[in-house]
């Protein structure tokens, strides 16, 4: 419910809102969007970054929180841990419980693998399970692999590896396809032609959905499907660790099991990082749209064991963020809402930017019409945002459509007395995806031999900017690689001695560059207590 | 900044002051838990986080979503941290869209009472006994829209008398419905041979080969779909 000085606002909204009903908003010229992410994205931030001392990337500017963790004392630096005690014996170890992972255990046993899957949380509770807006992929008549290839390059400023992107959008269709096989409940027509619309930054409508539960929707089937399958998954034991042989290859990992404390050693023949991404970070303070087990742990391990780091320094604010009520504070407000029209408005009910423009801009523009230009809405709790005008959405697309597409979002705000089909919402940016990650080439192979990675934790498929859905996109498409390739490899190695000498030599490293700390990664856990009360308000 | 009033809730019969704005998950983090179980998304999408409670003097013991629900005064509460499998597996290929494939995993379907519990704990508001129904008479179809929205959250079998698991029954009905009854795409179905014969491949390969500088100009040229 909004208290009375908002309500007041949300005149000014209405009053404005048959005017701007038909009435096109500009896009922005190539060169405002350079000028306004220089000027007002967080990327741009110089205190929000520092460089790395040590590793493969020393020298590489990365943001400070995560420098932290990844400059950090292990956790198992002062334990007695006997590797010879083997837990698990396995040909591919998959580390990781969300879409990246569960795609590469489905690829992997296919291939007749011994998979073991293992996760922090439960199997599915990730960034995947979130994602709402869609899955894109050129099938359409008057799409093409091309086209879809130069909308993610020109999304992410032309910095993506070209083999990655290549990858990403001639195996998309591939990946449509296999859900569809595996019974997703994509959202189609009548005679089973997919339901496609834009998303920021999409020169063609080629974003599938599920209402706007896909991430669910994906999420549910794979693991359904997992568990179908038969495939050993083992929850709530993080991996905090990788083992490598004696010639520097991964060979499984340290896992500690959240209930006993115990660490168990996996040995595998072939690894596979798929963690996911490092919201509960909260870089720069920023609320973050991420599950609760986002905290960079695949990097930290994966840069420990001596495999490079790619666009760590660019990270995703989605521009809309819920800022009220403050118990969803962060909270995604899918680009699905301003792909069915909703529109970004000022305190006097005026746009000020294109809708749909690509998410580095869109975020750069309501940071400064908020910071800079000082039109934004302040809220009860001291923060600040923009409308997002959801009632549009009705205007244009008829009575119902909220109802059809957006129930999720609708039943949030609901809760909190907000009728989104009635009412603007509050928006500001939000932390939302990690750009950057492990390097990996198109076998979804890291820089470390038999160390492979998929999903949020990779770095080079998006460059310095992903679109919406793209993620959903290639976490199927390198966890499936990831998975083949990974049991594939497996079968010609023989296992050998285990080791951890790299998390010592990593320190040392450390040590004779002068870094002294106390931190200890991987992190795991975010920890909201009342002595961060305002943080935690802000961290839902 | 307005001051939030604290109210007193019992974690497990321990009594915290939090304030009365936020969630049950908030409070508890609040309070000093450092959560590992009962907790995922934090933003009502994977149904991690069932709690039970009840308020002082109120016979009703009530759930929840911890990450949906807001503190009241007096709340006593417990996380749900776990919920016993009862998954049947099978081959989504060789089943059949019917009743009978449903009642192959699950029989319990079939001793439903229509008390309705289900229906009245679910945080999603989904009617659960009436998909129950639908699937009890394979209307496959139905079954499957009507639970799309289910989390998995496990309130409805954690209440249900007749110890049918209803999030279980649904990811079935849903997957059997998509993949035998909704028609495939042809569109799709076309695309993908024509990748497997190369069809795009020599422009894909053009495109790879140009600069950024050469790239931004096709990009900001091209058409964008109305
Ligand atoms: C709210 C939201 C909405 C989104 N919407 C979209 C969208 O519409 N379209 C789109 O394309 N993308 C979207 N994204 C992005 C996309 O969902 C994610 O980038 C993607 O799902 C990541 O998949 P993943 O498998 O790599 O990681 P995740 O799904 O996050 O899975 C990582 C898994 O690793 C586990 N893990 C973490 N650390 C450890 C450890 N140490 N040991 C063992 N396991 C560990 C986690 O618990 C989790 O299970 C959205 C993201 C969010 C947060
Ligand atoms: S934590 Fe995911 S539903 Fe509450």
């Amino acid at each position: 419910m909004y208290i009375s000085y908002l309500k007041e606002l949300v005149k000014k909204v209405e009053k404005t809102r048959p005017r701007r009903l038909y009435q096109d908003f500009p896009r922005m010229a190539p060169h405002e969007c350079r000028e306004v992410v220089k000027k007002f994205h967080p990327d741009y931030l110089e205190n929000g970054f520092q460089t790395l001392k040590a590793g493969g990337n020393k020298g590489d500017r990365v943001p400070c929180e995560l420098a932290e963790l990844l400059e950090a004392h292990s956790r198992i630096e002062h334990i007695e841990i006997d590797l010879e005690k083997i837990a698990y014996d396995m040909d591919v170890l998959i580390i990781g419980g969300g879409g990246a992972g569960a795609a590469a255990a489905l690829a992997s046993q296919k291939e007749g693998a011994k998979v073991l899957l293992v996760t922090k949380l439960r199997f599915g509770d990730a960034n995947t399970i979130m994602a709402q807006g869609g899955i894109q992929a050129a099938d359409k008549e008057n799409d093409s692999p091309a086209l879809h290839y130069l909308d993610v390059m020109g999304g992410g400023h032309f910095t993506n590896i070209p083999e990655l992107v290549y990858t990403l959008v001639n195996d998309a269709p591939m990946i449509i396809k296999w859900l569809e096989d595996l019974g997703a409940m994509l959202d189609k027509a009548d005679d089973g032609t997919m339901l496609t619309i834009h998303g920021g930054g999409t020169s063609r409508k080629r974003m599938h959905s599920a209402r706007d539960y896909t991430g669910t929707e994906i999420m549910r089937t794979l693991r359904d499907e997992t568990l179908n399958r038969g495939i050993n998954v083992l929850e709530f034991c993080p991996a905090v660790e990788l083992l490598l042989d004696e010639e520097g290859k991964a060979a499984g990992s340290v896992l500690f099991n959240l209930e006993t404390e115990e660490y168990l050693i996996v040995r595998a023949k072939t690894v596979i990082l798929a963690t996911g991404g490092s919201g509960r970070l909260h870089f720069q303070g920023f609320p973050t749209t991420n599950h609760y087990g986002a905290t960079g742990d695949g990097l930290v391990m994966g840069y420990r064991a001596g495999a490079r780091l790619a666009f760590m320094d660019t990270i995703q604010y989605h521009p809309t963020g819920v800022v009220f009520p403050s118990q969803i504070m962060g909270l995604l407000v899918t680009e699905k809402v301003r792909g069915l029209g909703a529109t970004p408005l000022n305190i006097d009910g005026d746009q000020f930017v294109y809708h749909l423009e690509i998410r580095d801009v869109e975020s750069a523009a309501i940071i400064k019409e908020c910071s800079y230009k000082k039109k934004g809405i302040s809220t009860p709790d001291g923060t600040t945002g923009v409308w997002l005008d959801s009632p549009l959405i009705e205007l244009l697309h008829g009575e119902g459509t909220i109802e059809r597409q957006l129930p999720a979002m609708l039943r949030q705000f609901a809760r909190f007395g907000i009728n989104i089909r009635k009412e603007p919402i509050l928006v500001y940016p939000t932390l939302h995806y990690q750009n950057g990650g492990l390097l990996i080439d198109k076998y979804s192979r890291t820089s470390i031999e038999n160390l492979y990675a998929a999903g949020e934790n990779t770095g080079g498929i998006h460059g310095r900017n992903r679109l919406m859905g793209n993620s959903l996109l290639d976490i199927l498409v390198f966890g499936r690689r990831a998975g083949f390739h990974a049991a594939q490899k497996s079968k010609e190695i023989k296992l050998k001695k285990l080791t951890l000498e790299h998390v010592c030599q990593f320190r040392r490293q450390l040590e004779q560059n002068g870094l002294e700390t106390e931190s200890i990664s991987p992190l795991l856990f975010p920890s909201y207590n009342h002595h961060e009360t305002v943080r935690s308000l802000k961290c839902n | 900044m307005t001051k939030v009033p604290l109210v007193d809730i019992y974690i497990m019969g321990k009594k915290y002051k939090v304030p009365a704005s936020l969630t049950v998950m908030n409070a508890m983090e609040y309070a000093g838990f450092q959560l590992k179980r009962g907790c995922g998304c934090r933003a009502g999408f994977c149904g991690a986080c069932a709690i039970v409670y009840r308020t002082a003097g109120n016979y009703e013991l009530k759930v929840g979503l911890a990450c949906q629900t807001k503190v009241e005064a007096n709340m006593f509460l417990a996380q749900i941290p776990y919920s016993p499998p009862l998954k049947g597996t099978y081959d989504i290929n060789t089943l059949t869209p019917t009743a009978s494939s449903i009642a192959l995993y699950y029989p319990e379907i079939y001793r439903c009472i229509g008390c309705g519990s289900c229906t009245k704990v679910c945080p999603q508001n989904i009617n659960v006994m009436h998909y129950i129904a639908h699937a009890q008479r394979g209307e496959i179809a139905q079954c499957a829209t009507e639970s799309f929205d289910c989390i998995m959250c496990g309130l409805c079998a954690s209440r249900c008398p007749v110890h049918i698991v209803q999030y279980h029954v649904t990811i079935l009905a849903r997957r059997l419905y998509s993949k035998h009854l909704l028609p495939q795409a042809s569109h799709l179905k076309r695309r993908v041979m024509e990748i497997k014969e190369g069809k795009y491949e020599a422009e894909l390969r053009q495109l790879m080969k140009l600069s950024s500088d050469e790239l931004r100009i096709i990009y900001n040229s091209r058409d964008i779909e109305e």
